[in-house]
C-alpha cells in the first residue's frame, strides 16, 4: 500500500513548463492531500498571490513555482527534493509544514548547494547543532510559540495547567517550550495519538483533575475534534482553555462559535498593522472568501524572502542571495523580519484572542505583544 | 482515579465499541458473506457523514439530515455495488485489494471536488447538546448517549433480521453455498447487492453520528477502517454477533488502556519513561489482544458456521 501512495505522490505533483536562463525556478513541497490537504492548499494559494502581486517576477526575474506534494510522509518528502534538485534543477526549495518532513530534507537540499527556506516547522535540531547555513527559516523555532504561552500564563498569575499534546516531536518540543517559561504547578501532562480524533476519554480524565487551566496543542484536524468536544463536555466550567497551534483560520470556519474567546499565541494575526499585512489579508480574502490562515502568511513571506533576495542581490546565486538574508530586515507580513545567527527569525509573539468580525465571521485578534524581538534558544548551539 | 471515573471511561469505551460496531457489521458480511475484500468501507463513512452536515446545514435541522442521509447512503452503496463491485467479484483477493484502495483515492478526491479540502461545520443538535447525570455529580454527553442507544438499536435490528427473517435466512444460506442457494431460486446477485448498500448503509450512519463529534472532512473514515478489520478478525470474519462483542472489547481496551496505562505505568517507571512509553503502549493494545486471539483462536471469537 505504502508503494501505491508514492506512486500516486509522485504523479500529484505538479509541474509547470520548463524554465529558461534569467528565470527563478522554486521548489515549493507541501501537503496537498489527505486530511492536512487544507493547509497546503492554503499555502499554495499564497504562494500564488504573491507571485501575482509581484507580477509573475521575483526581484526582477521570470518566476517559475513547482508544487510537490510530500503527502505528509518523509520518505515521500526526501524523494521529492531529490528530484525537484536534480532532474528539476530548481534554485531555491521551500515550503514544508511537519518538523519530521523538514528533518528529512534538510540533508539533501542544503548539501547540493540549495537554498532552502522553510515556511512552516522549526525542530530544535535545525536551529542547533544540525543547522547549516543553507537553511532559512521564515516562521519560528517550535519551542517559541508554545514558549510565549507559558510567559503569558506565568504573567497572568495562573498556579496550575494541564497539558495535552501529541505524542510525537513536535508535540514534545511544544510541552517543553511551555514549561521554559511556566513556573507553576504542572496538574497533568497528556500525550495522545497523533491524528486522534475522539478526545472523549482525555476529557472525561480532565474533568476528574478539574485543573484550573489547560494547554493544548492539538494542529491541523485535532484541533477541530479538540475544541469541539471540548465545548460539547461544558469543560469551560471547570477550566479554562489555551491553546498553541490548535485555533486558527484553518479550523475557525468548521469550529465558528465553539471557539470564541479561546487564547493563543502566534507570531502573526490577520490584524497585524502594515501595509504589506492589509493588502495580503484583503486581497486573500476576496480571492478565497476566507480568512488566511498563519501557514499562508508564513507561505506569503517565503515568497517575500526570495524576491527580496534576488531584488537586492541582482543574483539567483546561493551565495549572493544567502548573503542578503542572513542580514534580515526582509519585508513581511509581520514588518521587517530580524534573522538569528542560526537563520530563524528574531521576531514579536502576541497574544491573540479569538472573536468576530464586523462580518461576523470568527477570526483571531491581537490583545498584546508577549515576547517583543523574541530570539530562540538554540542558536548559540549552531556553528556554520 | 475514581470509580465514577471509571464508570464515566467505560461509558466512553462503550461509545467507541458500538461506533465500530456500525462501522465493522456491514465488512464482516461483505467479508464473510460476499468473500470480497473492501478497504473503502471508510469512505462510505465520510459519505455518511458529508450527506447528513450538508443537508443539515441546509435544512437547519439535524434530525432531517440524518433522516434523508440513511436512504441516500444506501442508495451510494448500491450504485456502487452495480457500478464496480459486481465486476470484481471473480477477481481474487489482491486485485480487490488494489481496486478497492482506488476507490479509496477516488472518493477523497470526489469530496474533495464537491465539497473542497476544508472541514465542514457541523455541531450538535440543541436538543442533544446537553447532559444526563449518569450517577449524581457525574454527567455524561448526552449526545454520546445517544450514540450508544442508536448503536445498540442497530445491533439488534441486525441480529433480529439475520436471525430471525426469510431474508435472513437466505444471506446465512448464501453464506454457506451460494452455488446451491441460487440453484433453490433465490436471486443471489441482488441478494449480495442489499448486503453491500446494507453495510455501507451502517457505516455511514456510523459517520453521520460522529459528524457532530469529530471534523467532517476527506479520508476521515480510514482511521475506523484499520480498526475495524482488527473487530472482524478477533469477531470471526462473517459473524455478526462476533463482529458486536469484539467492537465492545476494542472500544472498551482501547479507551480504557488510553487513559489508565500512562498512570500504571508511572507507578513502575519515572515520569518520563511513563510518559513515553505508556501512549505507545496503549495504542499497541488492540493490536496485541488481535495477536493474543489470533494464537489461542486463529478462526476469531466467533467463528462464522459453516
Amino acid at each position: 500500500m505504502k508503494k501505491a501512495l508514492t506512486i500516486v505522490a509522485l504523479a500529484a505533483a505538479i509541474g509547470i513548463a520548463p524554465a529558461h536562463a534569467d528565470t527563478v525556478k522554486i521548489g515549493y513541497m507541501t501537503t496537498l492531500s489527505g486530511s492536512a490537504g487544507i493547509i497546503g492548499k492554503q499555502m499554495q494559494n499564497a504562494v500564488e498571490l504573491a507571485l501575482e502581486h509581484k507580477g509573475g517576477k521575483l526581484g526582477g526575474m521570470d518566476a517559475e513555482v513547482i508544487f510537490a506534494d510530500d503527502q505528509r510522509k518523509p520518505d515521500v518528502a526526501k524523494q521529492l527534493a531529490n528530484r525537484l534538485i536534480k532532474s528539476d534543477r530548481v534554485d531555491v526549495v521551500a515550503g514544508v509544514i511537519w518538523s519530521n518532513l523538514l528533518m528529512a530534507v534538510m540533508k539533501p537540499v542544503t548539501r547540493s548547494d540549495t537554498l532552502l527556506i522553510g515556511s512552516n516547522a522549526g525542530p530544535s535540531p535545525i536551529a542547533g547543532e544540525q543547522c547549516h547555513e543553507n537553511f532559512f527559516s521564515m516562521s519560528w523555532q517550535n519551542d517559541q510559540t508554545p514558549e510565549a504561552m507559558g510567559k503569558h500564563m506565568q504573567d497572568a498569575g495562573v498556579k496550575s495547567v494541564y497539558l495535552m499534546a501529541p505524542n510525537y516531536q513536535a508535540g514534545k518540543d511544544m510541552l517543553s517550550g511551555f514549561k521554559r517559561y511556566f513556573k507553576g504547578e504542572i496538574a497533568g501532562e497528556v500525550y495522545t495519538k497523533l491524528g486522534q480524533s475522539d478526545f472523549q476519554a482525555e476529557l472525561s480524565s480532565l474533568r476528574a483533575a478539574a485543573p484550573e487551566t489547560t494547554m493544548v496543542f492539538q494542529p491541523g484536524g485535532m484541533g477541530i475534534n479538540f475544541v469541539k468536544q471540548w465545548k460539547q463536555s461544558g469543560l469551560d466550567q471547570v477550566s479554562k482553555l489555551y491553546q498553541v497551534f490548535s485555533v486558527d483560520a484553518v479550523s475557525l470556519p468548521a469550529l465558528k462559535d465553539a471557539a470564541l474567546g479561546i487564547l493563543g499565541t502566534q507570531s502573526w494575526s490577520p490584524d497585524l498593522d502594515n501595509d504589506i499585512n492589509r493588502k495580503f489579508v484583503a486581497d486573500y480574502k476576496a480571492k478565497h472568501g476566507n480568512y488566511p490562515s498563519f501557514y499562508a502568511a508564513q507561505a506569503y513571506d517565503t515568497i517575500l524572502a526570495i524576491d527580496h533576495a534576488i531584488a537586492t542581490s541582482g543574483s539567483k546565486d546561493t551565495d549572493q542571495m544567502r548573503a542578503v538574508l542572513a542580514k534580515g530586515n526582509i519585508p513581511t507580513t509581520r514588518g521587517l523580519l530580524k534573522m538569528n545567527s542560526n537563520h530563524f527569525p528574531v521576531q514579536n509573539f502576541y497574544l491573540r484572542d479569538t472573536v468576530k468580525d464586523a462580518d461576523g465571521v470568527v477570526t483571531t485578534k491581537v490583545l498584546s505583544t508577549v515576547f517583543a524581538d523574541h530570539a530562540d534558544s538554540y542558536a548559540a548551539n549552531c556553528k556554520f | 482515579m475514581t470509580s465514577t471515573l471509571i464508570l464515566e471511561q467505560t461509558f466512553n469505551g462503550l461509545q467507541a465499541g458500538v461506533t465500530l460496531f456500525l462501522v465493522a457489521a456491514g465488512l464482516t458480511l461483505i467479508l464473510g458473506i460476499m468473500d470480497f475484500v473492501f478497504l473503502a468501507h471508510g469512505a462510505q463513512v465520510m459519505i455518511g457523514a458529508y450527506f447528513a452536515a450538508a443537508i443539515t446545514a441546509a435544512s437547519g435541522n439535524f434530525y432531517l439530515g440524518i433522516l434523508l442521509a440513511i436512504p441516500l447512503t444506501f442508495a451510494s452503496g448500491y450504485v456502487l455495488e452495480f457500478l464496480v463491485i459486481r465486476h470484481l467479484y471473480r477477481r481474487d483477493h489482491m486485485e480487490q485489494v488494489l481496486a478497492t484502495f482506488g476507490l479509496i483515492l477516488f472518493f477523497n478526491e470526489l469530496i474533495r471536488i464537491g465539497f473542497g479540502p476544508a472541514a465542514l461545520y457541523s455541531d450538535l443538535p440543541p436538543s442533544l447538546s446537553g447532559f444526563v447525570e449518569i450517577l449524581p455529580d457525574t454527567p455524561y454527553p448526552a449526545y454520546r448517549l445517544g450514540v450508544i442507544g442508536v448503536g445498540l438499536a442497530c445491533a439488534l435490528a441486525i441480529h433480529l433480521f439475520v436471525s430471525r427473517t426469510r431474508i435472513g435466512a437466505m444471506v446465512r444460506a448464501g453464506a454457506n453455498n451460494p452455488e446451491m442457494t441460487a440453484a433453490l431460486g433465490v436471486n443471489i446477485r441482488i441478494l449480495f447487492r442489499l448486503i453491500f448498500a446494507a453495510g455501507a448503509c451502517f457505516a455511514g450512519v456510523a459517520g453521520m453520528l460522529l459528524g457532530p463529534l469529530t471534523a467532517v472532512q476527506p479520508g476521515m473514515g480510514e482511521p475506523l477502517l484499520i480498526l475495524s478489520l482488527v473487530v472482524i478478525i478477533i469477531g470471526g470474519i462473517g459473524s455478526v454477533r462476533g463482529a458486536f462483542i469484539a467492537a465492545i472489547i476494542v472500544g472498551l481496551v482501547d479507551t480504557l488502556g488510553r487513559v489508565f496505562l500512562p498512570g500504571l505505568l508511572r507507578l513502575v517507571f519515572d515520569q518520563a519513561t511513563a510518559d513515553g512509553a505508556g501512549p505507545a503502549l496503549a495504542s499497541m493494545l488492540v493490536y496485541i489482544l488481535m495477536a493474543v486471539v489470533l494464537i489461542f483462536r486463529p478462526t476469531g471469537l466467533f467463528p462464522a458456521k459453516g
